[in-house]
This record gives structure tokens, sequence and C-alpha cells, in this order.
């Protein structure tokens, strides 16, 4: 694809974002308000002129659809508002904060994960029906079915508390502490990812041009490198858009259990609390995260397949 | 010597119902700037033979015998060795030109990596030489067409390319696995004579596998009649077209359309199937299906064997149509081994 065909691809393709992002804010903003009780519901009682106080200066007094469109002109400003439970922060820093943590955790995880289960898919595939093969492919069901929440004591135990070469848990950007929390995010992925390259690859290997190239006398590894590599990865690239979204933005379960300050407990507590605009602002950005990935995808996609570069310049 | 001479070549499948025996002892010879059909029908082992030499045979395939290349076997031939020989000495085209190139990869990155890789050429060099070749097999406007990608391509226009890529390093030995059976008519016509017309410039030999009667004999030499694995019939183009001995040669034959006959009888066509690879039936495997079969036919068919090198594996004798009895052996035995 010509450079002016990318460019008019993305910017349409970007255009497109803001419909699916209204009908998104739309769907959420009435559900979470749908939820019974609010934010300001607790056990103690407050009394009702503090309650009228606090709705008055949330604008929870107001009509409904009032709030909505006030919260639609001001997100436009990219203004998430202040949080209703986390006093004295706004939503925009409590995702500015907690964003860069998840970022890099999941990021990280991403990268092994894809860096490590592509290699182990590969090597499975082109020993298809050993008894390598069999094990990892044994392997990679484990690291599907445990869950993480069971994998990640486990790790916390063997290599924290008795064998002491990692701490348990914590934050403090150094890289001892990520070790743990990047290794069990990516482990199911892991293993996802390898059983995806090991099936697409195997299919590959059993197409014509594969076999042309044999016959063409290149040697084993370039037929893999040159011919058969770009189109047993499609798969495992259209999985990780949205996988690499649900990882950035943070797990609730393992920042909860290595003491991370993410993005991930956010959601579930935002949900829990009422806090109507920590939900919003959650919501959205995740939504705009899964967006931009899966366009990130297509792209990826476009210029690794050259036929649907054809037809996008068609 | 021969360019190419293959002893008992057998192909087995290893399969959940069992072991198909896909090609079952073939010797055949192939001598240098010769044309060699090999026809038969679907499932006769046509195609499982050349694979077999081209070592290309699927992970549940395995062959046995010996395939003389320039005096070297290329069953035993570690995969390095056989690599210099594949895509440079030999190269192959295959049956569907629509998979066959690899989508991901411009015609250019094709071609040029032949060249590069069996003849060390730099990237100029080879698209050069690539253009050259894509001019050769009537691809217009070649310098351009190179850029582009096999979808861009029609189904003749690949085999095409194919053709000009298996010619890329001048190979002794082209082998064309059904090569316009996937193509429209017209274009098939096309394909064969442009495989024919290559043949003629640079005399080398070709192995053409097809079941095609009308492309046999407009651009063959000698004929290999398969069927279920075995060499039932082998001659001149004119020995098995004017001479058919083997009764299924005859069916086959007789199964072509012919306009200059054409009256209101139903086409002919031989009866039955071929028998299952599974379970071979033992002695003659065309009896079932033989308008021919006697008694006698319950026993191993000896491979009778002329002067010309003329070969019929029946019990009809090649001679005088009569039949043979029942203990006979060919003049040059070697079909005995067959039974089970």
């Amino acid at each position: 694809m010509n450079q002016e065909g990318i460019l008019r691809h993305s910017a349409t393709r970007l255009l497109g974002l803001i419909p699916t992002l209204l009908v998104l804010i739309t769907i959420a903003f009435f559900l979470i308000r749908m939820a019974p009780g609010g934010p300001f519901d607790s056990e103690k009682v407050l009394p009702p002129e503090i309650r009228a106080n606090l709705d008055a200066k949330y604008h929870l007094d107001e009509p409904l659809m009032q709030q909505y469109f006030r919260y639609l002109g001001q997100i436009i400003t990219l203004d998430f508002g202040p949080s209703f439970q986390y006093k004295d922060w706004t939503v925009n820093e409590l995702i500015a904060r907690g964003f860069p943590v998840s970022l890099t955790v999941g990021g990280l995880a991403m990268l092994l994960a894809f860096l490590v289960g592509t290699s182990i898919g590969i090597t499975a595939a082109l020993r298809q029906n050993t008894a390598m093969d069999y094990s990892i492919m044994g392997v990679a069901m484990l690291g599907i079915s445990i869950p993480n929440f069971v994998v990640a004591p486990l790790l916390i135990l063997v290599l924290a508390v008795y064998q002491g070469w990692l701490p348990a848990g914590g934050w403090d950007w150094s890289i001892q502490r990520m070790i743990l929390p990047v290794v069990t995010l990516a482990l199911p992925v892991i293993a996802y990812i390898a059983r995806l390259t090991r099936g697409s690859m195997i299919e590959v290997l059993h197409s014509n041009y594969i076999r042309t190239a044999r016959a063409k006398g290149l040697p084993g590894h370039l037929v893999i490198r040159r011919h058969a590599l770009k189109p047993a990865l499609l798969p495992v690239i259209s999985f990780m858009g949205p996988a690499t979204a649900g990882l950035i933005t943070g797990s609730v379960v393992i920042e909860r259990i290595y003491s991370i300050p993410g993005l991930g407990s956010y959601f579930v507590q935002g949900a829990l609390n009422r806090d109507y605009t920590l939900v919003m602002g959650v919501v959205i950005f995740y939504g705009v995260i899964i967006i931009l990935l899966n366009f990130i995808v297509d792209l990826l996609y476009a210029w690794m397949n050259p036929k649907i570069r054809y037809d996008e310049v068609q | 010597m021969a360019l190419l001479e293959v002893r008992d070549l057998r192909v087995q499948f290893e399969t959940p119902e069992g072991v198909v025996q896909a090609v079952n002892g073939i010797d055949f010879q192939v001598e240098s700037g010769e044309t060699l059909a090999i026809v038969g029908e679907s499932g006769a082992g046509k195609s499982q033979l050349v694979m077999a030499i081209m070592g290309l045979l699927a992970e549940n395939g395995s062959a046995s015998g010996e395939a003389d290349f320039k005096g070297r076997d290329l069953m035993k031939m570690p995969p390095k060795e056989l690599n210099k020989i594949r895509g440079c000495e030999i190269a192959m085209i295959f049956q569907d030109p629509m998979t066959s190139l690899n989508p991901f990869l411009t015609i250019e990155k094709q071609m040029t990596e032949v060249v590069m890789h069996h003849q060390g050429l730099r990237k100029q060099e080879a698209r050069a030489h690539a253009v050259e070749m894509l001019r050769a097999v009537r691809i217009p406007d070649p310098e351009e067409r190179v850029k582009q990608y096999p979808h861009e391509y029609s189904g003749g226009m690949r085999q095409r390319v194919m053709i000009a890529m298996g010619l890329l390093c001048e190979p002794d030995l082209l082998i064309a696995d059904e090569p316009s059976t996937a193509l429209d008519v017209t274009v098939q016509a096309q394909i064969t004579q442009l495989v024919g017309e290559l043949r003629d410039k640079s005399n080398m030999s070709v192995i053409l596998i097809t079941h095609d009667m009308a492309v046999v004999a407009e651009v063959c030499d000698r004929i290999i009649v398969m069927y279920a694995g075995e060499m039932v019939e082998t001659g001149t183009v004119d020995d098995i077209f004017y001479r058919p001995r083997h009764p299924y040669t005859q069916g086959l034959l007789a199964s072509v359309p012919r306009l200059d006959r054409l009256s209101d009888d139903e086409l002919h066509a031989i009866p039955g199937n071929p028998p299952n690879l599974l379970d071979l039936p033992s002695g003659c495997r065309f009896r079932d299906r033989c308008s021919m079969a006697r008694e006698v036919c319950f026993g191993v068919p000896p491979l009778q064997v002329q002067e010309n090198g003329c070969m019929s594996r029946c019990f009809i004798d090649m001679n005088n149509g009569e039949f043979l009895p029942a203990e006979s052996k060919g003049v040059e035995e070697n079909a005995g081994e067959d039974s089970k």
C-alpha cells in the first residue's frame, strides 16, 4: 500500500472510532447509574442537608439526561472529572498514576509471551507428533488451565519465600520486582500463543507453496523463515490486539497479589463504590486502547498480507 | 548412461486405516533430451512416484529403491546434497498453480531466491535473469509484473511463472506433475506447448505426468502406463498409441473422446474402480475390471519385455495376443516379487 493509501485508511479508521466510543460511553453511563445505590451511600447515613450539598456539588441532583450531556461536554475536553471515592484525586490523575505501571508490567508480559510463545509453538510444529511436541503442548495446556491466582502464590512461595531470590511484592520500578508479576501474567498467554502458533504453522507447512519452496532446494531454515513464518504468525497477530489491551490495562488479581499500584484495581473499586466518574473514566480509557490496538493490528495485517493491501488500494 | 535411472521404487503411507501401497516397485529410465510421459488414472501413484524422487513425500510416507541421477542415488542422499540438486539440476512444476506460489512474497523474491541460492548471483543479476525468464515464458511486461504478487496473476500466468522459476537454473530434468490439469482448456494447450518448446531449445529431459492422452501424443517420446502403483505397460508413443498390448492401456485410449469419430455412441469408460491400495488383490490388479480376464489372471502376471524396450505386465502374449500359460515368466523376471 502506498503512503497516501495508508494515511487515508488510517484517517477513516480513526474517525470511525468516534461513534463506537459514543455508544460505549452512553451504555456505560446509564448502566452504572441503573445499578442500585450511589457514591455517597454508606452504612452511616449522611444528614440530608450534607447529602444535598454533595449531590449539588457533583450535579447528581440534575435530571439524568442533563447529567449525561454535561458529562459528554466535559469529556470532549478530555477531562474525566473528580473521583467520588478517592478524594483530592481526579480520574485523570488516577489513570496517569496507575497506567504507566500497568503498561510496563502488561507490555513486558506481552513481549515475553510473544517471543517465548511463538518460539515454542514453532519448535513443536517442526517436531510434530514427537515426544517433544506432546510435552510442550501438555505444559501449554496446563499453563492455560491453571488460573493465575494459583500460579502467583506458588511462585511467591517458591521463589520469594523459600529461595529468597526475588521480592514477594511491592513496586519501585526495579527489574527484580517486575519479574514475578510479568512472568505470572505472561504464562497463560505464552501457552495460548504457543498453541495458536503450532496450529497455524503446521497448516502452513502442509501448504503447496511450502512444497514449492522445498522443491527449489532451499535449506530448511530458509523455507521456515522466508516462506512459512509470516503466514503462520498472522493468527497470532490478530489475537494479540485485544490480548494486549487486556494486559496493559492491568490485571486486578496480579496487582492485588503483588501489591502493584496499577490501573487494574480501579476497575473493581470504582464499580463497587459506585464511583461514577472513575468507572466511566476507566471504561472509556479501556475502550480507546482496545480500538487503537485493533487498528494497529489491522495495519500490521495489511503490511504483512499483500492481498489485503491490494484490496485497500482498489 | 541414462540421466535418471529408477529401480524398484516403492512408496507407502502409514495411515490410521493401515498401510497404503502407493507405488509398488517401479523401474524406468530417462535418457537425456527425452520426454517421458507417465499416465494413468488418479490414484495410480504417478505423483507419489516423482514426489519420492524429489524427496517431497508427506511425513507419513516412506520410499525405498534407487533413483540414480547422473550416477548418484537421490534416495540415499543427505538433505544438504539433495538441496543442491533440487531446484537446480532437477526442477519441478506442480499441479495447482493457484496455491503453489507463496501469496506473501513477490514473484521477484520467489524467482530470484532460486538463482541467488544455487548460483550465488547478486540481487541485480538475479532480477535481470528472472525478468528474462518471464519474457521467455511470454509474460507481458515482465519488468513491471515481476514486482507483483501471485494474486495479481491468473492461473495460466502463475503456471508460466512456475515454469520460468523451474527453468532459471537450466535444469537437466524437468518434472511436470499435471501442469495443465487445473487450468482451462485453451490455457492447457498453451502451457503444454510452452513446455515442449522450452525443452526443444535446451535439450532438457522432461517427465510429464498427465492423464491427457492428447498431450502425450503431442510432446512425448516414451510412455509409462501406471495402474494401482504398478507399471502395466511401457513403450514409445507409437507403440502405445498404435499397438497397445495391455487391456488397461487399450481401455485408456478408447476413453479418449475423438472428434473425428463423432457418433451417437456413448463415451467409452473402463468399468469399475481401481483396487483399494490398503488391500491389494493378489495376482493381476486390473483383473476385476478387465474384459479379457480369465482364470489364469488370479496368478501374478509376467512382465514381458521386447527387444525394443516395450513391456507389458499381462498374461496376454505381446507378440500374438494369445494367453500365456499360468506359470509363465516374463523374459526379464521381476514381477514375481510383487505378490504377497
